[in-house]
């Protein structure tokens, strides 16, 4: 094997040093690859918008919808809807995360209830809460009620079916080790099921997220007087493209800052993988 | 010269029963371990060791027949299992696997924190006691789960082939490390593993197993006095002999269940 002269005779940790430099160099850039593509697309936007690439009145420049959105701002109608909107989805992803955790857990850990539950789940699972609108709307009014709900049963669903299989997927053999070391019922659902059922249940969270914020916007479109739906909706019918965008971005903007949030979270509660 | 008996197996048959193919596990096994004693099950694959090992662990019924532990201490746990590798529990860290046992029974802070530490040293795990598994080698993981299962202080011990996933040199050393500790606390033993080495090595007797159905049938006594090393095993030329005694019995098993089997 030829032996490449420059290296002999010199410090190995010297090299290896260097290599490792290098690879924190490219991890740096892949970061920046991250942060740069969202304001890629915006710079494309901007440029192909003013030279006329695409139609500047179906397409307005993101500055120019920026400079909308510091006017609402300052006009104070702006951080109603948006503070409507955050409260509803919030409200709604924990009024349809929590039962959906509870409802997933005992599915996973009581093959009864999974049996009797999963049919009912899996039914209900194709309807579209938005379908349902009407029927919510008359029987929790046109205010904030309405749209809860309407979140809610939409984030349920990925929320509990993940959470059970994240239980049935625990390997076989902790529940051994925990047989085998006398592990209590309860022990056993803090020790092994509940941190073991975490991962998947945690992805399931993170797409109930994104359901939520799909859901706010319809629901607030259909029957809402506030909320960046609602924003939306007026806006296009009186075709103010520029508010309308700024509805639409700030919908993408809490949507990326939600799941920064959350994968964030998952960083904190599992160390471990 | 046998002691008093730390476990006695009766009349102990396993089937498992499926629509189209049953199959006998174990067939009537009568056994009886001694105090203090370290027997090892050798047999090829799939005859029944790994049930026999999980039914005196308590997580499979026997069909019929039955066996007792002798219990000594008040409290004890009858017995602890060290698994195979991958039964290192992920999201606790090696400190809190360590001390699984002990918790899982309630022990009181201090004797947890006292014998966790103790085995922590003793397996040389003490400077990873707070890094979770998947940074640690193979070899590593295991020494962990011995440690779990010394630091719950069972009154028999089960190891389920808890060497067969490693390499060679990482072997020898747990083989020694396991010989070291368990001189030190004397327990009864009863480890599963298809090497005849590690058998002859570690064991005070060995059982052969056969394949369908799951028959001990034969029992081998090794006097060679302890402390045992690798290298004496291959040196000894009565130990060499017994090896091939053995290899030549589970070769013969082998064949015949292939045979039977076709």
């Amino acid at each position: 094997m030829k032996k490449d002269k420059a290296t002999i005779g010199r410090d190995p940790y010297e090299i290896e040093q260097r290599e490792w430099k290098h690879r924190q160099s490219k991890e740096r850039y892949k970061q920046l690859l991250t942060i740069a593509s969202p304001i890629f697309l915006l710079l494309l936007w901007e440029v192909m918008s003013r030279t006329g690439i695409i139609d500047i009145r179906f397409f307005p420049p993101p500055s120019a919808i920026l400079g909308t959105f510091v006017k609402m701002i300052a006009s104070g109608a702006m951080a109603d809807h948006i503070g409507v909107s955050l409260y509803r989805i919030f409200a709604g992803f924990l009024a349809g995360v929590i039962p959906g955790v509870v409802i997933g857990l005992l599915m996973g850990l009581y093959s009864p209830i999974r049996h009797f539950v999963q049919p009912i789940v899996m039914a209900l699972m194709p309807i579209p809460t938005l379908a349902l609108l009407p029927i919510i709307i008359i029987l929790f009014g046109i205010g904030d009620l309405s749209k809860v709900v309407t979140i809610a049963g939409s984030v349920f669903f990925p929320v509990v079916i993940n959470t059970a299989a994240g239980v049935l997927n625990i390997d076989r053999i902790y529940l051994d080790v925990a047989n085998n070391y006398g592990a209590g019922k309860v022990q056993f659902f803090f020790k092994i099921a509940l941190p073991g059922a975490l991962p998947v249940m945690l992805e399931g969270i993170q797409m109930g997220q994104a359901i939520a914020l799909l859901t706010i916007v319809a629901a607030e479109m259909m029957g809402a007087t506030s909320g960046i739906g609602y924003l939306i909706w007026t806006s296009y019918k009186a075709f103010l493209l520029q508010e309308m965008y700024v509805g639409l971005i700030l919908i993408s903007f809490f949507g990326y800052l939600f799941s920064l949030m959350l994968r964030g979270l998952q960083k904190k509660l599992l160390p471990w993988r | 010269m046998r002691k008093k008996a730390k476990i006695e197996i009766r009349n102990l048959t396993k089937a498992f029963y499926k629509k189209q193919s049953s199959v006998t596990a174990l067939d009537d096994i009568s056994l009886s371990i001694g105090e203090g004693e370290f027997v090892c099950i050798v047999g090829p694959s799939g005859c029944g060791k790994t049930t026999l090992l999980r039914i005196l662990a308590g997580l499979e019924q026997p069909s019929i027949g039955e066996f007792e532990i002798r219990s000594e201490q008040e409290g004890r746990p009858l017995q602890s299992m060290v698994f195979q590798e991958r039964g290192v529990i992920p999201w606790l860290t090696v400190k809190e696997n360590v001390a699984f046992g002990l918790k899982m029974r309630k022990m009181p802070k201090d004797v947890i924190r006292e014998r966790t530490e103790y085995y922590l040293k003793k397996t040389g795990l003490d400077p990873f006691s707070h890094l979770y598994p998947k940074e640690l080698s193979g070899g590593m993981k295991q020494r962990v789960s011995i440690a779990r299962a010394f630091a719950n202080d069972p009154e028999i011990l089960l190891m389920d082939e808890p060497f067969a996933a490693l390499d060679e040199q990482n072997k020898f050393i747990l083989q020694e490390e396991l010989l070291s500790i368990w001189s030190e606390t004397k327990k009864t033993v009863i480890f599963i593993t298809h090497s005849i080495d590690e058998a002859l090595l570690l064991s005070d007797r060995i059982l052969l197993m056969s394949a369908q159905p799951g028959k001990i049938i034969q029992q081998v006594n090794i006097d060679t006095p302890r402390p045992r090393t690798v290298e004496d095993i291959r040196k000894d030329p009565k130990l060499a002999a017994q090896f091939v005694d053995i290899w030549k019995h589970l070769q013969d098993e082998v064949q015949r269940s292939r045979k039977e089997n076709k």
